[in-house]
């Protein structure tokens, strides 16, 4: 606690973006905000069922992800988001192929629907919908090399956030409907055999929990979350995995948002995350960072909102 | 006002997004067999192990007019007084027919156990034992040479079972239950081939008893089935419980005769030890070749080394060696070789969409039901359309079943005799975008099975022959796509295979059924 302490001391009040669909923080009205993000994931451990191990015809499996992503303000409670990510995978060992190429491009509809002051700070409820599909014809059915699921998910999320001063806390849950998939094979086992070549996808809810130092557009927050899918099967003893397997896990993380001093439109953004349990997937650990500039495209709006609030 | 709608399209969304997830699977809608013919003299077909259709007697049946049957026509009535939902869906699914049912049922029991073994903490591998099958590493692991031996003697078997079965139905013409009692219900096709003894219980008794042989750890699942069909048989009419029990013995009894042949045609010790593993290395590197080398880590011995020395079906070990063998491979120090991994390579480099997709089509890798059963998986779905008998139905599957185990055998050999490197261990660039097979290259045994299975599957459906050929040799290109074969492999791969399908065509104009 201490060392985020430390950060914060350098955060300075700016207005700026770097909005996620998963945080409280919504773009003002006409403000867009708009960048790039690396990250970098990989593991060496994976759960095979509930039983971990590591895998020397892998090795270790990264991935890495190249995205855009924005954040436009319909108004200042209602935002809408995107992401178009670049996914490449690569095992360190063995001859699989690691694969490559556009994955799932998201959209998310951002609703502050209700804002309250609640002792000495102010609560806020949002209702939050997603919408992902697969941006290209990408292999799904060549696990863990593949870049994706290939399923298109319909996301509703509800998420409570208060704050006191600089401090905040944020806790959400979501429950994401999962399309079936086309494989490219004829027939497949998961616990029994079926001929067909689309592929049931178990639905899955995720809960995430944030909190931190929030204060003018910059942050510091310690993030736990969790997605649990709520059917599927486990891969059996030396086995592949499988798209419709029941994959779980537990991260916890730490991002940061940081605005430029010299010229505040600008800002930085880092995070970080471990994976602390898991099933049917690999225990990455990963970090990314990005860049996000706001335009705004209505000045004086957002000079008069600002005059409002205070 | 305008966020309460988008709440609301929200919602409206969820709904249309909540449709069902079910998935039609295309062997649930395969329909009631209704033979166009009942092949009626088919008790003279030639058998494959059975000196003749009467080796295994089977006893006249009671008459229909005595209180025996009579009994057992009540116990039909009986059951379809009650007959519940699930007793209905399962005689609509044993209605398919009862060769069908069963070869799905050995792929679905392959499926489950292709998975090589996990190593031990030395290092070294565990090897499945059939004496102890539930133990971890459980027997069998059902790799593509074991499928297509466990698929051959079942269908073979089938065959010789209803060829017995067939003579004594033509000598004892004893009618269907329908036939015999008109109060009958039938909930499936009337035919009017006589039933006794019933041609589903020979299949369920020559079939059981060989899983128990080739699927030890499975015969809770196995005799679930069993018992399952048997009775789906009762509650549809089509047989009183005499014809089943007749049916079952003859099965059992023609099933020794394939026992005994499986005990002592090799397979055993097809797993080779240390010493052969050692020796057939040398050998190569004495030829003046790079001997193949295990890709994986640990290091795994070869998959079934000797499984080229098992005995065939359909020529004898002698024509394997001199008419069926494939030529040496291009040499790897010549500039066909240079230029062949070059060619995988540039596979492996930038595969596009479409060859992944054909490389996984055909894949049929870990946990499948190996290429062997995609090709039975692919006649079942043709035959259900040629409106064969049952005989009929395990007379084609035999003949294809038997060349795919042969042409297992002959690619085997081959295999072993030249232990060839595979082109990653040649050139390390290479990563493949199909699981790499731990044994050597040449020659490629997916397009040994498809060239075997598509010449004989052509022979039993002529229009679709052309259609055979181009899909094996996709299957055959499948494998350079994915990056584990040099084209070599491939092209001497279908030949070899196509040859292993003359002889079961050969097999086929001399058998009777034609």
């Amino acid at each position: 606690m201490k060392k985020l302490l430390l950060l914060t001391v350098f955060l300075i009040s700016i207005k700026a973006g770097a909005q996620t669909d998963i945080d409280a923080i919504m773009m003002e009205k006409n403000a867009f905000c708009i960048g790039p993000m690396y990250a970098h994931s990989s593991w060496k451990n994976y759960w095979e069922g509930t039983l971990k191990r590591d895998n020397a015809n892998l090795g270790k499996v990264s991935t890495t992800m190249s995205s855009v992503m924005g954040n436009y303000g319909i108004t200042n409670k209602l935002n809408v988001l995107f992401g178009v990510p670049y996914v490449k995978t690569k095992a360190s060992a063995g001859q699989l192929k690691g694969l490559k190429g556009i994955q799932d491009i998201s959209l998310w509809v951002k609703w502050k629907a209700y804002t309250k002051k609640m002792g000495q700070g102010r609560l806020s409820l949002f209702a939050i919908g997603g919408y992902s599909l697969p941006a290209s014809n990408y292999t799904a059915d060549f696990l863990p090399m593949s870049i994706g699921l290939e399923s298109k998910n319909l996301s509703l999320r509800a998420m409570a956030d208060y704050q006191r001063g600089a401090w905040f806390a944020t806790l959400s849950g979501t429950y994401v409907r999962r399309s079936n998939i086309e494989i490219d094979r004829t027939a497949y086992y998961t616990t029994e055999m079926h001929y067909s070549n689309e592929v049931k996808m178990p639905d899955a809810a995720s809960f995430n929990f944030r909190a931190g130092y929030r204060d003018k557009g910059a942050y510091a927050e310690l993030v736990l979350d969790n997605w649990t899918t709520l059917d599927g099967f486990d891969i059996t003893r030396n086995n592949m995995p499988f798209p419709s397997n029941r994959m779980n896990a537990t991260r916890i993380g730490l991002n940061l948002k940081y605005p430029m001093r010299f010229h505040p439109p600008l800002s930085l953004v880092a995070n970080g995350f471990t994976t602390i349990a898991g099933r049917n997937m690999g225990q990455a650990t990963g970090f990314g960072a990005g860049i996000f500039y706001v335009f705004n495209f209505a000045k004086k709006e957002k000079a008069d909102t600002n005059k409002s609030k205070k | 006002m305008k966020k309460i709608n988008l709440l609301y399209i929200m919602l409206a969304a969820v709904l249309l997004y909540s449709c069902s997830k079910d998935i039609t699977e295309r062997n649930m809608d395969f329909p009631a067999l209704q033979p166009a013919s009942t092949d009626i003299n088919a008790g003279t077909w030639k058998p494959i192990l059975l000196t003749g259709p009467t080796e295994f007697p089977v006893a006249a049946p009671i008459a229909t007019t005595t209180p025996d049957y009579i009994a057992q026509v009540n116990e039909i009535k009986s059951f379809q007084a009650k007959m519940t939902r699930d007793e209905k869906n399962s005689v609509k699914y044993w209605s398919a027919g009862a060769v069908l049912r069963w070869n799905e049922i050995m792929r679905e029991l392959v499926a489950l156990h292709n998975l090589p073994p996990y190593q031990n903490a030395d290092g070294t591998y565990p090897f499945p034992s059939a004496n102890n099958p539930l133990a971890y590493p459980q027997f069998p692991f059902a790799n593509p040479p074991y499928a297509a031996r466990a698929y051959a003697y079942v269908a073979a078997a089938q065959y010789d079972a209803l060829v017995a079965a067939w003579h004594y139905k033509k000598l004892y013409n004893r009618p269907a239950p329908y036939n015999a009692d008109p109060t009958v219900n039938v909930l499936i096709p009337k035919s009017d081939l006589p039933s006794y003894p019933s041609e589903d219980a020979v299949v369920i008794g020559v079939t059981t008893e060989l899983l128990k042989l080739l699927f030890p750890g499975d015969q809770e699942f196995i005799q679930l089935k069993a018992e399952e069909h048997k009775r789906a048989r009762i509650i549809a009419g089509a047989n009183v419980r005499s014809d089943l029990e007749a049916g079952e013995t003859l099965g059992k009894s023609v099933a020794q005769k394939f026992v005994t042949r499986a005990r002592g045609d090799r397979a055993g010790a097809a797993i080779g030890n240390q010493t052969i593993w050692t020796q057939m290395e040398n050998d190569a590197i004495a030829r003046g070749e790079i001997p193949w080398i295990s890709q994986e880590s640990p290091k795994r011995p070869p998959m079934l080394p000797l499984f080229g020395k098992v005995k065939t079906f359909l020529f004898d070990s002698l024509t394997m060696v001199t008419t069926i063998r494939p030529a040496a491979p291009p040499s790897t120090s010549s500039q066909q070789f240079k230029d062949e991994v070059a060619e995988v390579y540039s596979f492996s480099k930038n595969p596009t969409r479409e060859q992944i997709r054909i490389a996984h089509f055909w894949a049929d890798g870990l946990a499948t039901y190996t290429p062997p059963g995609h090709w039975n998986a692919i006649a079942t779905e043709d035959f259900v359309k040629q409106n064969f008998s049952e005989v009929r139905w395990a007379r084609n599957m035999g003949l294809l079943n038997m060349a795919l185990m042969d042409a297992a055998i002959a690619c085997w050999d081959a295999k072993y005799l030249y232990f060839n490197p595979r082109p990653s261990q040649i050139d390390p660039r290479i990563k493949t975008t199909t699981g790499l097979p731990n044994f050597p290259s040449y020659i490629s045994g997916h397009s040994t099975f498809s060239g075997a299975a598509a010449t004989i599957l052509g022979h039993i459906i002529k229009p679709k022959a052309a259609e055979y050929t181009a899909m094996a040799k996709e299957a055959s290109e499948s494998r350079i796509y994915g990056a584990i074969h040099y084209r070599s492999d491939c092209t001497r791969g279908l030949e070899t295979g196509n040859k292993v399908g003359e002889y079961a065509i050969a097999r086929a104009l001399t058998d009777g059924a034609e």
